[in-house]
């Protein structure tokens, strides 16, 4: 990203200092040295930043670039269990998947775009309750009180857990013939007469929603708390000698202070949130039921459980298209520009 | 942190890429011949299935100085690695397989066809018992695999349940058998909820709940495939009413098993005395077995009376082995399958991983008649078995389909719609899936 968040709360600097070097930018050298030589070490020096980037550079290519290309290349194939032997001669069959996959009129293609809604609530719901309970976190932490370090190392629990094992301890606990919650919510409490189904039917988008953002939040709590503390306890003391409520500094000091990590924050964990795999893979199968069927598990199925690479790809690449233009137009809009 | 650590990562990747290149395939025929064999995970865990094949794979060792590496690839994994392996050509030489992939796997053109010579090389199709063999790719074509496990359903049962409820013989008809069921759903500490059920199912499970629509669907005289999807006709939806029916109309079977999917649940229930009777494969004697629970009968499964169709009973299941055409040792492989399908290691095998022999002169041996169960799985897969649709697409479809009887076990349990006209609705729409994807 080119657009890192600037720190407002950054000392400003000294009239007449010198502007600090920016990224790969040489320092300025201590001693003048014959003209002759300082031309090599000029050259030499502005090669040094493309030497140490090359190494990242090229292993970037590798690792995403070319299998981001390779992707969007099979999205244009036939690529299926009678081609993937010699998948590099797959026979091209141009805007042939995207047709079949993204027609809306089309079975598959409704499916996709059904899914693909299902899947911008299921973003929101888990963005937005994250948040709301990793802001509320950070703001109660953000004051010294005793037994503080302890709360926050219990907060992050749920996010040191291996998915698997979250996923595992939820199905048992949400488990309709003998989980703790239907326990809790029939025998114990009497809330509910019968127990309800939580891993089948419609509920199943609501467990999903729960169990992510229990995983989710506590990033949005370490984020935001980090920000919080770099805000002087003298602005809120000011503040509160102002005569601000506590409404009052929470939206005129900590909400503008926590902005620029906000937004990132929230562009990091919508895009992880809508390319969600592990979770439902994890919590119902194979095949998600229909209530809670995400986009990323419905592509995995396209390719691996119907070895139809060719339209998983291009529903992928659809994806890859929709998340770029939506991030390129979110970080313009949100996240701060860079001074010139 | 991230800068410096990707060069490393990078390094280590290359050096792991290296490292598989240089070690995959057979070695050839030099003087130290090995071969590579996955193999899939039959009993109760990876190590145990380790220690069950080594003796196996030592005794070909011993037979031709071949070394064999093995490794016991997870279900979850191993379609996946499979596919991998074929599109990379970093395969192993010798390989499981799930019968019913044969089909699709014979596609890629990955595997060698077992005819002529190389069909002799392994003992001939006159080994193998004939609906097993039957398994070993799409019909008229040469098979790519040849069968290692026979499995088959069978209908297992809580004699003493039966006994305190009087029930003298397991159910042999449909009519019988959901007449049994019912009588052994109950209350039995009389607190008003009902703590046994007559069956126990895995309404969740594609595999299942496919395998199910299938048998019942030849019951009544149906197919799955006919130049295409046919889950919707008539015969079809009656098959898989009658099904979800022991949920939604008969009571027999717990609401609580529509959650079910993993393949063990409705076993674990059968095992707690929840449930008094299961239709599983004969391989879930291991994990019973592993559960200390042996006090189980194992009867037929039970048949339309009378029968508009077939007395199918089960799939022909099982586990088939091929031979990866990139190995670079294909007689040392294709030797590798002979023994491992060789009557002795079959009798070894099958008693090791409660698998039925594939092998003919297998049955032959007295070590096998030890085995009270053994003729009653023998004959539902010699006599009542056929395979499911050997098409291409068979893997989608245990999908699509399965995934729309769950969807119907779903309803049932939440008191939704499952009428006649709701299960032919939601077969049509899987039928539809299938031909969209086509």
């Amino acid at each position: 990203m080119s657009t890192g968040p600037d720190r407002p709360a950054r000392p400003a600097r000294p009239a007449g200092a010198a502007p600090p070097p920016g990224p790969g930018a040489a320092p300025p050298p201590p001693a003048r040295p014959p003209a002759a030589r300082r031309g090599a070490e000029r050259r030499r020096r502005s090669l040094l930043p493309y030497g140490m980037v090359a190494p990242a550079a090229l292993l970037e290519l590798l690792i995403h670039i070319i299998p981001m290309a390779l992707g969007i290349y099979i999205a244009f194939t036939s690529l299926t269990q009678l081609t993937i032997r010699r998948w590099t001669t797959a026979p091209f069959v141009g805007w042939e998947n995207f047709a079949e996959g993204l027609d809306p009129g089309g079975a598959l293609g409704a499916a996709l775009y059904q899914s693909l809604w299902r899947t911008v609530v299921y973003t929101v719901c888990v963005v937005g309750l994250s948040w709301a309970l990793g802001m509320a976190a950070a703001v109660a932490l953000n004051s010294r009180f005793r037994g503080r370090g302890l709360l926050r190392t219990l907060f992050l629990v749920p996010y040191a857990l291996p998915v698997y094992v979250t996923a595992i301890v939820w199905t048992f606990m949400v488990n309709q013939r003998d989980g703790v919650v239907n326990r809790l919510l029939v025998a114990d409490l009497g809330l509910l007469e019968e127990r309800p189904f939580w891993l089948i039917g419609e509920n199943a988008f609501w467990v999903l929603v729960v169990v992510s953002v229990w995983r989710l939040w506590p990033f949005a709590f370490l984020m935001l708390l980090a920000a919080l503390q770099s805000v002087p306890d003298e602005v809120y003391e000011a503040a509160a000698i102002d005569g601000a409520s506590n409404w009052k500094r929470f939206t005129a000091v900590t909400l503008p202070v926590v902005r620029p990590a906000n937004g990132v924050v929230l562009l990091v964990m919508g895009l992880w949130t809508f390319n969600e795999f592990d979770l439902p893979y994890l919590l119902f199968g194979e095949t998600s039921p229909e209530s809670a069927r995400l986009v990323s598990p419905l592509v995995y199925e396209h390719s691996f459980v119907n070895w139809n690479f060719g339209l998983g790809a291009a529903m992928s690449a659809l994806l890859l298209v929709a998340l770029v233009a939506a991030s390129a137009l979110y970080i313009r809009a949100v996240l701060p520009r860079r001074r010139a | 942190m991230h800068v410096p650590l990707k060069p490393a990562a990078g390094a280590c990747t290359a050096l792991a890429l290296a490292a598989a290149l240089t070690a995959c395939g057979g070695d050839g025929s030099g003087d130290n011949r090995t071969l590579t064999y996955w193999a899939s995970n039959q009993g109760a865990s990876v190590a145990e299935d380790e220690e069950v094949l080594r003796p196996a794979l030592d005794r070909f060792t011993e037979e031709t100085g071949i070394e064999v590496e093995l490794e016991v690839i997870p279900w979850s994994e191993l379609y996946n690695r499979i596919l991998t392996a074929v599109s990379s050509g970093d395969a192993p030489d010798v390989l499981n397989i799930g019968n019913t992939w044969a089909a699709s796997l014979q596609e890629t053109g990955a595997f060698v066809p077992f005819e002529g010579a190389d069909l002799d090389a392994v003992g001939g199709q006159d080994r193998f018992v004939e609906t097993s063999y039957a398994t070993g790719g799409a019909p008229g074509e040469p098979p790519t695999s040849v069968p290692l496990y026979g499995l088959s359903y069978a209908l297992f049962y809580n004699p003493a349940m039966f006994e305190e409820a009087g029930i003298e013989e397991p159910p042999a008809t449909w009519e019988e058998f959901v007449a049994t069921a019912e009588e052994l759903t109950r209350d039995t500490d009389g607190d008003g909820e009902t703590d046994q059920y007559g069956f126990a199912l895995e309404g969740g499970s594609e595999r299942q709940n496919s395998h199910m629509a299938f048998v019942l669907g030849r019951q009544h005289g149906g197919r799955l495939w006919d130049d295409g999807p046919t889950f919707a006709s008539p015969e079809q939806v009656d098959a898989v009413k009658m099904w979800v029916d022991l949920m939604a109309e008969h009571g027999v079977v717990d609401p609580g098993n529509a959650e079910f999917s993993d393949g063990t649940q409705a076993v674990g229930d059968f095992v707690d005395g929840r449930a008094a009777m299961v239709i599983v494969q004969g391989s879930t004697r291991t994990s019973m077995a592993e559960r200390g629970f042996s006090d189980y009968e194992i009867a037929e499964v039970p048949v339309l009376d009378p029968l508009p169709g077939e007395p199918v009973q089960s799939i022909a299941a099982g586990i088939n082995i091929s031979v990866f055409t990139d190995t670079g040792d294909r007689e040392g492989a294709l030797a590798l399958v002979e023994h491992l399908t060789s009557p002795e290691e079959q009798v070894y095998l099958s008693q090791e991983f409660q698998t039925l022999p594939v092998a003919r002169a297998a049955y032959d041996d007295e070590a096998l008649g030890a085995d009270e169960h053994m003729e009653t799985f023998r004959t539902i897969l010699a006599e009542h078995a056929e395979p499911m649709p050997q098409i291409p697409e068979e893997g989608q479809m245990e999908t699509v389909l399965g995934e729309a009887v769950a969807g119907l076990f779903a309803e049932a349990a939440t008191g939704g719609d499952v009428s006649e006209d709701a299960v032919r609705a939601a077969l049509e729409d899987a039928e539809t899936q299938m031909n969209a994807a086509d």
